[in-house]
């Protein structure tokens, strides 16, 4: 079953510039199934010859019956577009652009609060199911491979560590969900959590966290309540300086919770299998699934 | 980004929040010319995007013009080390000459960006003049907060409890509401990632007035904010940080490390300080190429951190996705070749044409070892330090 992403993705890509292009040619060439591009002005084009273009993502979704959207404009426009995708009702939409203003993020998290849709990012890696071929990111998909591990990470190169660890240890993944490094994002580890929970491909998680914010705090609570799966656990920047923003705008040391410490803590606590390293992350899950 | 206190006075002047009467001076006479001007007792205060400044003679008071004068010329020219800086400190170009008050109370006020409420918050604390992170240490039930609704904004009621939650006397209620709106309209309309008055002052005439400002502007929102933009002191970074902001690349010193590390992706960076201090040596900086740096942009971030006084040995961990590995180990040895780089490196290189940059690398004759993944180069890494000897 996989989650968020998997057979029946019908995928919208919006702003084809040099980045997205590559990307949706990456998308394509894994096998999801791209059903729409969408950018100003190439109306009754095609992208790469197949998909065709659209104007407005209205106007796709009505004409091509998408229902998962990747945004990869710029910064400065990716409020407008993440609202005009949750307007044209897809099901999921999973911004790539990184740098977006956060008060640009605090009004969009208030506007779709009451709306159907699902928001991951921004800022993050996007999503990829390795059994149905379903890629909306960046994530590789030649370091992937089927499996029952689900991964979720702010990070998205140290996901592509973590995949990279599990697949030599020999194990493949469900569904890999970055949900991205600003501190204001849509779908969070909570979220995920409970999507794996429930998905019958996942049999154990592993979770990937970084210094700034109280996220992976309230991660710790809910698998205490609800989660039976096993969940392997790494939190980078125990050696960060507290008060520098280390690259990702959330990644940040403002405050005790903010500390990696307190995070292993608290999921330790919640019963989560805590390496100390992120470089361990895959030994570790081959010694609790055995 | 950060900007100067008398900066953050002439934005919340702007925005009609009451500040003392103050000047900026660059020169000693201009420091005396302003407080003659402004008259009686006047504070200099050094003008440095650091904070601790008060206690390492950053700020002072002074009776008379000529004082003022003497006090500016101490400081100007000079650097400034507080527990905030580098050992280098930061230089003085700029003193603040500003009145002084008959103060009856001190209070906190502050609104940052909370991530986890998806919202400004507005923190509000009758301990003025502590440091926040203390007071929320020892007594956190004596910080008030409230959330901002993203759309609304901060309403007039929600800014009238935290004048009565900071308990001000009944003749300053209405004012401090409006200050407090005021603030934080400053906050978003110039899309700050904070703003804070500490400390905000009642006067023995029960006026309220900001004494101090502190305010940060949020570095991705500067495109809308060209003003905002020019008001960047580079001479307040470390030049090393000041070289990476201008090749584009997330770059951070840290005080007293000795492995350099480059490494694509925040993430991946912050683990790969992590297994560094683990391996037994603390981290020099975090160092993200980002996911499509051209040769150039590795060339310069190789420099930068050979650069750095303190780098006895360089760790290199990609694991391109976006970012190709031949590219960065073309940028790496140009990089090397030129500067007659000695240091001895690890490299870990995964992912989009590892094999050719590994082969590059090979090739270059620098004093390279290679490691297979992260877990791989924390002990290539600690073999290498322990042949380099020496400690933290």
């Amino acid at each position: 079953m996989a989650i968020l992403v998997g057979e029946n993705t019908r995928l919208l890509v919006q702003g084809l510039g040099r980045d997205g292009s590559f990307q949706a040619n990456r998308t394509r060439e894994y096998g999801t199934n791209m059903v729409a591009a969408v950018h100003p002005g190439r109306d009754g084009t095609k992208f790469e010859d197949e998909v065709p273009y659209f104007s407005t993502v209205a106007k796709a979704v009505e004409e091509t019956g998408a229902n998962t959207g990747v945004i990869f404009v710029p910064a400065p426009f990716a409020m407008d577009a993440i609202i005009e995708q949750v307007d044209a009702g897809l099901e999921l939409v999973v911004c790539i652009t990184e740098g977006v203003p956060v008060l640009d993020m605090v009004k969009v998290m208030q506007y779709i609060k009451d709306k159907p849709t699902r928001l991951i990012g921004s800022n993050c890696p996007g999503v990829l199911s390795p059994a149905s071929k379903a890629k909306v990111g960046i994530v590789p998909g030649n370091i992937v491979q089927p499996g029952n591990v689900g991964v979720v990470s702010r990070s998205g190169t140290l996901t592509y560590e973590a995949i990279a660890q599990l697949v030599q240890h020999g194990m493949g993944q469900s569904t890999c969900v970055g949900i991205g490094g600003d501190p204001v994002h849509g779908t969070t580890f909570t979220d995920v959590l409970e999507l794996f929970q429930a998905d019958d491909e996942t049999e154990a998680i592993v979770l990937i966290g970084e210094i700034g914010g109280i996220r992976e705090q309230l991660a710790a609570d809910y698998i205490k309540e609800h989660v039976t799966k096993p969940v392997v656990a790494a939190i980078a920047g125990s050696s960060a300086p507290a008060g520098k923003r280390m690259g990702h705008a959330g990644a940040i040391i403002t405050g005790k919770a903010a500390l990696a410490s307190e995070k292993n803590k608290a999921l330790e606590a919640a019963g989560v299998h805590v390496v100390e390293s992120p470089a361990l992350i895959g030994a570790k899950m081959k010694e609790v699934l055995g | 980004m950060n900007i100067h206190e008398y900066q953050a006075k002439e934005i919340l002047d702007k925005f009609g929040v009451p500040t003392p009467h103050a000047e900026v001076a660059s020169t000693p006479a201009e420091a005396k010319e302003i407080a003659s001007r402004i008259g009686g007792r006047v504070v200099v205060k050094a003008q440095v995007h650091a904070g601790g400044r008060g206690k390492v003679g950053g700020v002072k008071l002074v009776d008379s013009p000529e004082e003022a004068e003497k006090v500016a010329a101490s400081l100007i020219g000079t650097r400034l080390v507080t527990k905030q800086t580098g050992a280098n400190g930061v230089p003085v170009d700029k003193v603040m000459i500003a009145e002084t008050l008959d103060i009856k109370d001190e209070l906190y006020l502050s609104i940052v960006i909370d991530g986890d409420v998806g919202a400004p918050v507005v923190m509000a604390s009758t301990e003025g003049g502590m440091e926040i992170e203390e007071v929320a240490e020892s007594t956190p039930e004596k910080i008030f907060r409230v959330a901002g609704d993203p759309l609304i904004g901060l309403t007039t009621y929600h800014a009238r409890d935290i004048a009565l939650a900071l308990e001000v006397p009944a003749k300053a209620v209405r004012a401090t509401t409006k200050l407090i709106t005021d603030v934080y309209n400053v906050f978003i309309e110039n899309d700050c990632s904070l703003v804070e008055i500490n400390p905000l002052v009642i006067t023995e005439d029960d006026q309220v007035i900001a004494l101090d400002a502190k305010i940060n502007v949020e570095d991705d929102a500067l495109f809308r904010h060209p003003d905002l933009a020019k008001l960047r002191d580079p001479n307040q970074q470390d030049p090393l940080e000041q070289r990476a902001d201008k090749a584009d690349l997330a770059y951070v010193k840290l005080e007293g490390g000795r492995v350099g590390c480059m490494v694509n992706g925040a993430g991946l960076a912050m683990a790969t300080m992590d297994i560094t201090k683990a391996a037994g040596a603390d981290p020099a900086n975090f160092l993200d190429i980002g996911g499509s740096a051209d040769q150039d942009r590795i060339e310069e971030a190789f420099k930068i951190i050979i650069d750095d006084d303190d780098v006895e040995m360089i760790l290199v961990n990609l694991f391109a996705g976006i970012a190709r590995s031949d590219i960065v180990a073309q940028g790496i040895v140009a990089a090397a070749k030129e500067t007659n780089a000695t240091v001895p490196m690890v490299v870990a290189m995964r992912g989009t044409n590892a094999e050719e940059g590994i082969k590059i690398l090979a090739d270059s004759g620098l004093n390279i070892t290679g490691a297979p993944d992260l877990a791989g180069a924390a002990v290539v890494l600690k073999e290498k330090l322990l042949e380099l000897g020496g400690s933290n």
